[in-house]
């Protein structure tokens, strides 16, 4: 038995003006949970992908067991027992989990599928690994969570040995993070092998065994996960040491907005809000709780039944995105690649989305491409937005860079408030960082910003208040530094309420 | 990005080229020589000035329908509805060229405006059922069509129908002089351009460049434009963006029924001076084709038009003078279709292949 169960050596891989993937060494044993961190675009997701048959590499082997292997496609990579949970699910919506499971490797009785063993087949390994799934329920109305642990089952019904997992976490809510992670740990009992992708630092801690750091597309570090720490991982990953936030001492402002009484049966009930001037407020909720459904009242994409926005004292009449852009709210919509941008207009179209029908942008319905480039480039340099020209398709950006164009477009139009749902989702060390410095610089331009996240470290650190919202009611207002995570939890699951 | 566009055009003139291999094939197994047929069919029609005549002719009314598909097609929506659009829109500058009899610098105008207005407003129908109730377009455009046709052929038999006519397919009375669109021969002529005046060329051809460059720079380089495309990329996200989808789609629809219904005018005010029951034989439906093969841009849909143009005039010299069947044509024209689809995703493909930065 080789030493290690997989093995890469000087795999080489270049894109157009990139170079993915430097001469790149790593080193998994088998039985462990191996992370594989780094920044956006360090090069994690194009080794996994390599390692999956995805794409060739120009250079480099890959040794499985100890034996040279040639991964030329996917099918190779499950046939050899490497399996890979894909940070997009691969998962038929309409089909039932069972279905969606055995898909690709039915087994068939008298030409039709033999359900019966199926499931039974099913459950025996879903007790051998204390997983468990609703094999009769359709994906579609299932939350993400569950169809993680349909997508692991998936891989193990396969017969996978390496179960590779490409930002697991990036979805999922705290709870069902640490769910996660006993599953993991349970595989890894079982004599599984993991190879966890992520950039929670937090999370890697957690888990691994040992840690493996890119940075631009090369090896830079090898750990055990006992010797490691938070600021170790974070100079290696980023190339430098991060510093906390500065935050200004809080003083509550004018009254800004102000939402009375708006409900939205069942979702909402009777939401009073008020947003100061020159304020962070944060909302915390586990979702599903109403927050959804209240920042989309406040941009205008829905409709509340009853109940009046205030801006500024003054009673808002159209609540339709473009009057309330107009007031200047700006918005940072939880889901960038549905909501926040049309993937297959360019950066610069994206940019201009929401104001452009306005001057300088439009003049006279004509739209004025010059100056709408030259915006767009200086959004560009100014977010630090790496593309390689502002006409290119938003869909080919990675993601942190997709979230940074809804950035650079919504701060550059210094709104007065922003609603910022979920800004730092699925980014990185670098780029979150960069969102909170930009949150916090514009609060302390007098700019007044409604957060909403699931990440309460995030709520804890930027708030200046936080609203707690559960079955659609704010259950309570508390301030940061008066109460500890525990308690806003309690606020959250509903035990508690002022 | 000049690697894009080199590829865009390489896809349709290779799928041109494997089509026209295929045919040749089908040609040899039923018997003929393809290298003499497609000669024949060359020699009629762009190799004389008479032949570029008929190919611009035929070509005329599909870059209108062409130009409805894709306006369509970039909004989101599908219309099939083009063929009914066309004959209402024929129909509606028909009934003002023989009602009204006025000079041509009044004339002309408002026969095209009325083709728009009317045409228009049948592609409106489709845009409000879909923007009100969600009613899908294609059901309703493709509905629309047995409606347009039925009801023009209810008007051109009876109340509209040409006193004392022989002609065994009904039509309306001739055009007053006032809305007829004049041919191009003795512009040509006056050139130098030896252009025969049985040639139906006239300056309907003209009309319809003019339209591909409005239609461009509607979509380039107007706010409209930017919306249409929004809404057709990403309703969700251009609501997002303060764009009403529901009011755009209304729009797209009226000004896809309004190209529509300028398809007809070549037909009525240029050629024929009336309105002749069923004349289209599925201009309508070839739009579809012209907007994928021109991938859904004006300029595109220009050659894609002109492609058309020579194989409808080819398909005439090749009946005469070979024994393949200009059905064949017609086999032709779908294999290309279908190369030019299959074209499409592999090239869309290429390209995500070559931009896609690594993670």
């Amino acid at each position: 038995m080789a030493e290690y169960i997989l093995e890469t050596r000087g795999i080489t891989k270049h894109f157009p003006g990139v170079l993915a993937n430097d001469n790149v060494e790593i080193k998994i044993r088998q039985g462990e949970i191996h992370s594989i961190i780094g920044e956006n675009g360090a090069g994690k997701t194009t080794l996994m992908n390599i390692i999956y048959g995805l794409i060739r590499p120009d250079r480099g082997e890959i040794f499985y067991k100890g034996k040279k292997v040639e991964i030329s496609n996917p099918s190779v990579a499950i046939s050899l027992g490497i399996g890979m949970v894909h940070q997009h699910f691969m998962l038929v919506p309409p089909f039932t989990v069972w279905e969606n499971i055995i898909l690709g490797k039915e087994v068939i009785k008298r030409g039709v599928l033999d359900k019966d063993s199926i499931c039974l087949e099913l459950k025996k390994l879903m007790d051998s690994y204390g997983l468990s799934v609703p094999l009769e329920e359709k994906v579609e109305d299932l939350s993400v969570g569950i169809l993680q642990k349909v997508e692991l089952i998936k891989l193990l019904y396969r017969g996978a040995e390496i179960l590779i997992l490409d930002e697991p976490t990036a979805l999922l809510i705290p709870q069902e993070i640490e769910e996660l992670f006993e599953i993991l740990e349970n595989l890894k009992r079982q004599g599984k092998t993991i190879i966890f992708i992520s950039h929670k630092l937090k999370e890697v801690l957690r888990i691994s065994d040992r840690i493996t750091v890119m940075r631009r597309g090369k090896v830079v570090g090898e750990l055990e996960g006992k010797e490691a720490d938070e600021e170790t991982l974070a100079r290696l990953m980023i190339g430098k040491t991060l510093e906390s936030p500065q935050i200004e001492a809080y003083e509550r402002g004018d009254e800004v907005l102000r939402l009375e009484g708006i409900s939205l049966p069942p979702r909402l009930k009777n939401i009073n809000l008020t947003l100061y001037k020159k304020e962070i407020l944060g909302l915390a909720g586990i979702e599903g709780n109403g927050q959804k459904e209240l920042l989309e009242i406040i941009t205008g994409l829905l409709k509340p039944e009853k109940g009046k926005i205030f801006y500024k004292g003054r009673e808002v009449q159209h609540l339709d995105p473009r009057s309330l852009r107009e007031i200047g709210i700006g918005f940072i919509p939880e889901d960038r690649q549905t909501t926040g941008l049309i993937l297959d207009f360019t950066v610069a179209e994206n940019i201009i989305l929401g104001r452009h029908y306005k001057e300088p942008y439009s003049v006279g319905g004509k739209l004025n491409l010059p100056v709408i480039k030259e915006t767009a480039s200086n959004i560009v340099k100014a977010y630090d937005i790496r593309t390689s020209s502002v006409d290119k398709n938003v869909r080919f950006l990675s993601g942190g860079n997709q979230q940074k164009v809804i950035l650079g477009r919504e701060f550059y139009s210094e709104p007065e408030v922003l609603i910022a749902s979920q800004p730092t989702r699925g980014l990185d060390i670098g780029a979150t960082e960069m969102v909170h410095n930009l949150l916090l610089s514009a609060r302390k331009k007098g700019m007044s910003v409604l957060l909403y996240s699931s990440d309460l470290d995030e709520i804890m650190t930027l708030s200046d208040r936080i609203a707690v919202i559960y079955n659609g009611e704010i259950v309570g207002i508390i301030s940061p530094k008066e109460v500890d995570e525990a308690t806003l939890g309690l606020y959250m699951t509903g035990a508690r309420k002022d | 990005m000049i690697r894009r566009i080199l590829i865009n055009i390489l896809a349709p003139f290779l799928a041109v080229l494997l089509a026209f291999s295929v045919g040749a094939i089908v040609m040899y197994i039923l018997g003929e020589n393809p290298f003499y047929v497609y000669k024949i069919l060359l020699i009629n029609s762009v190799t004389s000035i008479n032949g570029w005549g008929y190919v611009l002719f035929n070509a005329t009314p599909l870059i209108f329908s062409g130009l409805a598909v894709a306006l369509a097609f970039k909004g989101g929506l599908f219309n099939i509805g083009v063929e009914g659009q066309l004959y209402i829109g024929a129909f509606a500058c028909a009934w003002f060229g023989i009602t009204f009899n006025v000079h041509p610098i009044i004339g002309i105008p408002m026969g095209l405006i009325f083709a728009m207005i009317f045409g228009g407003l049948w592609g409106v129908i489709a845009g409000y059922l879909k923007a009100r109730f969600g009613a899908h377009e294609v059901i309703i455009t493709i509905m629309l069509n047995f409606i347009a046709m039925a009801l023009t052929n209810y008007l051109v038999n009876n109340p509209f129908k040409e006193p004392g006519q022989i002609n065994p397919i009904p039509q309306t009375k001739e055009l007053f002089s006032g809305s007829i669109i004049p041919r191009v021969y003795p512009l040509f002529n006056k050139l130098g351009i030896n252009l025969s005046p049985s040639v139906p060329l006239n300056y309907t051809f003209f009309i319809a460049i003019v339209f591909c460059i409005m239609i461009w720079y509607l979509l380039e380089r107007t706010k409209w434009g930017y919306e249409i495309k929004a809404v057709g990329l990403n309703p969700k996200a251009s609501r997002y963006g303060g764009i009403n989808p529901s009011y755009i789609m209304i729009l797209v629809m009226f000004l896809s029924g309004a190209l529509g219904g300028l398809a007809g005018v070549n037909d009525v005010m240029g050629y024929r001076y009336r309105f002749l029951d069923g004349f289209s034989r599925g201009t309508g439906f070839t739009g579809i084709a012209v907007a994928l093969l021109g991938k859904s841009s004006p300029i595109g849909i220009v050659f894609a038009s002109i492609l058309f143009g020579v194989l409808d005039r080819g398909a005439l010299a090749m009946d005469v003078f070979t024994n393949t069947p200009r059905e064949l044509i017609r086999v032709i024209q779908a294999i290309i279709i279908i190369f030019v689809a299959i074209g499409n995703e592999f090239i869309f493909r290429l390209l995500q292949r070559l931009e896609r930065e690594s993670e």
